[in-house]
């Protein structure tokens, strides 16, 4: 029987949606810095080493070239690694294995090869962790043809994105908020998958269309809120994955309500914002009453001391300002 | 190692096939009939016949851009091979991969690679999936002395290192990256010794003499399958062309240097070795000859009367 409503944190719908695969296909295995011994550095792995033993659930060398080169040569033999990178800022680390393998071999081989490889890492500034341990990154995967990019910003999202990420026959970097694993949410006990190239509409409204991902969800959430109060009808379009790209519910969306804004953590310059920016203004010039707003990081390093690591990331005071601006 | 003149031959023919592809590949270049650039094996084919007549059809390797030579000791289909050089449909990659990227899943060939010491990780990824699984194949993996000063090379020997995976590091020392003597840009006595630090074997063989090669690899393939764990080994031989088919590959090295490493062909010197010790006649070596030969015309004719791709086709095997 399954119980309405339970709640689980993110880091616990990841870790039910690995438990799931791997007992559902013996050819599912987990390896990383620190996933096993110690559960992940963000405890998302925790307990998986115990179910399923050392050689499913593996610790690797701070190695990450060779931690997803090695994922690539057992997917392309028809396994199913589920590779872990702690930060996406060491995923540069891995760039030639993610960009000029994983990425190409199926395209290269002209269809000959399969890479099912799933990639987790993280996002997100706002533990003081400094330019090195605080990048949203997503823009340059989703740059490259052959990646699939997946952003869940719920509990919900990420089990049943991640699920459908670890049985994909493409290479999927699949990106987790670091700073949002314990926010809790419906996930329902009946299995289920979330296809890629589906957004999903967070809050409907008929006045302005915000568009956010991963992290900044909640952040436009909590600004259509205050809009509300304001007598402001704010739609929230989550597209949880960047490619494939789910454009025409966004241009949808745009249409009915005339003006957009686009909110994503990554930096602002040639960031994701501006492809997702592209795609409304394209799709539903006739429609705009405003110009499409962009909200991104700003163009600097991630700094460490409090004062100037926040006011880096959006806020929902600037949605919120942004928004009426675009309504005056 | 004794090996028997039957397999003595069918090494000298893999060999011959390699130099008389290659031949040809350096002919279609110069006639305009493939594009872009190949990287020429001609010198090196004791390496990838000897390594790969140690190995079963369903080991795998993985190759460099350096490639034809690998993906035919291996077993790939020169056909196929011609067309996808030539840019054709019916090539290994559908016109999608070029010389740099022939893949053939069934022959063991998980790909030539663009990038120097690309192949490594994706070979111990192979080796890792080969234990898991519980099945006793090997991977090897072909890669240069230029490679050799990859950082991949060094995470990947410490993870089969201590996961004890059925991997060969298999360095094809021909003395250049590109057009750089190797001996400037790499430190060390010797590249075989670089895994000491690893705590596996680390052997150096003579990449012109195909029973050498045969021999060593041989020998670290059956610690592999044995569960043993990973082997490098150096294989010294000499690239007679440039680094690639533009290239005339003198202004680097001398005229003497070349002509001494010719005068070790490993094709002459196999062929030697047979007609003294084996009673092979001038007539068998002319009817190998002659059948390699044909061999390779037939995979240009495959190739020139193929069709090119389609441009709507660009579109397709982005993702599945």
């Amino acid at each position: 029987m399954s119980t309405p409503n339970r709640q689980l944190t993110i880091a616990q719908a990841i870790r039910e949606a690995l438990r799931e695969e791997m007992l559902r296909d013996p050819e599912v295995f987990l390896m990383g810095e620190e996933v096993a011994g110690h559960g992940g550095v963000f405890q998302v792995t925790v307990g998986l080493l115990d179910e399923f033993g050392p050689e499913r659930v593996t610790d690797t060398p701070i190695s990450e070239a060779i931690i997803v080169g090695a994922g690539i040569g057992a997917a392309m033999l028809g396994m199913r690694p589920v590779v872990e990178i702690m930060f996406g800022d060491f995923s540069m680390l891995a760039m030639d294995q993610i960009v000029n393998q994983a990425a190409k071999l199926r395209y290269m081989s002209g269809g000959r090869i399969s890479v099912p490889l799933t990639i987790r890492t993280t996002l997100g500034a706002g533990r003081s962790s400094a330019a090195q341990h605080s990048q949203s990154l997503q823009a340059i995967f989703a740059h490259i043809p052959g990646l699939k990019v997946v952003l869940p910003s719920t509990p919900y999202d990420a089990k049943g994105l991640l699920k459908t990420a670890i049985r994909d026959p493409d290479p999927v970097i699949f990106i987790e908020d670091k700073m949002s694993y314990s926010e809790k949410g419906n996930v329902p006990e009946e299995e289920y998958l979330i296809p890629f190239g589906v957004a999903d509409i967070k809050r409907h409204g008929k006045d302005i269309t915000v568009i956010a991902t991963s992290s900044m969800v909640p952040v436009a959430l909590a600004a259509t809120d205050t809009l509300a109060q304001q007598g402001v009808d704010a739609e929230v379009i989550d597209p949880r994955t960047l490619v494939p790209l789910d454009a025409q519910t966004l241009i949808t969306s745009v249409k009915k309500t005339g003006r957009a804004i686009i909110v994503d953590e990554g930096c602002l310059g040639y960031g994701a914002t501006a492809e997702l920016a592209s795609v409304v203004a394209e799709g539903a010039f006739d429609y705009l009453q405003a110009p499409v707003k962009r909200l991104g990081a700003m163009n600097v390093p991630l700094p460490y001391s409090h004062p100037l690591e926040s006011v880096i990331i959006p806020t929902s005071k600037q949605i919120v300002e942004h928004a009426l601006a675009l309504l005056a | 190692m004794e090996l028997s003149k039957e397999k003595l031959l069918t090494m000298y023919q893999d060999m011959l096939t390699i130099r008389r592809f290659e031949e040809m590949v350096f002919e279609t270049y110069r006639n305009g009939q493939i594009r872009g650039i190949a990287h020429l094996y001609i010198g090196e084919e004791a390496v990838a016949v000897g390594a790969c007549s140690v190995l079963r059809r369903d080991d795998y390797i993985t190759s460099t851009h350096r490639g034809h030579g690998h993906c035919i000791a291996k077993g790939g289909d020169v056909n196929l091979m011609m067309a996808e050089l030539m840019g054709k449909r019916t090539g290994y990659s559908k016109g999608k991969g070029g010389s740099m990227h022939i893949f053939d899943r069934e022959a063991g060939i998980l790909g030539a690679n663009g990038i120097v010491g690309g192949g490594i990780g994706m070979a111990v990824g192979a080796a890792l999936a080969i234990k898991k699984r519980k099945t006793d194949q090997v991977v090897v993996a072909f890669f240069g002395d230029g490679g050799a000063n990859q950082g991949v090379l060094y995470e990947g020997m410490n993870l089969a290192g201590v996961w004890s995976l059925p991997v060969i590091f298999l360095c094809e020392n021909n003395h250049f990256g590109e057009f750089t003597p190797y001996r400037t840009v790499t430190s060390g006595e010797s590249i075989a010794l670089r895994s000491t630090g690893f705590g596996f074997p680390g052997v150096r063989a003579d990449g012109n003499d195909v029973c050498d090669v045969a021999e060593t690899v041989g020998q670290a393939v059956e610690r592999a399958r044995q569960g043993q764990g990973p082997t490098l080994i150096e294989c010294v031989t000499y690239r007679y062309f440039g680094h690639h088919s533009g290239d005339p590959g003198v202004r680097y090295r001398s005229k003497e240097e070349i002509e001494q490493w010719k005068s070790r062909d490993p094709i002459e010197s196999l062929g030697r070795t047979l007609m003294e010790n084996w009673d092979v006649s001038a007539d068998e070596f002319e009817r190998i000859d002659e059948k390699v030969t044909n061999k390779i015309k037939e995979a240009v004719e495959f190739g020139l009367e193929s069709p090119l791709p389609d441009p709507n086709e660009v579109t397709a095997d982005v993702y599945a």
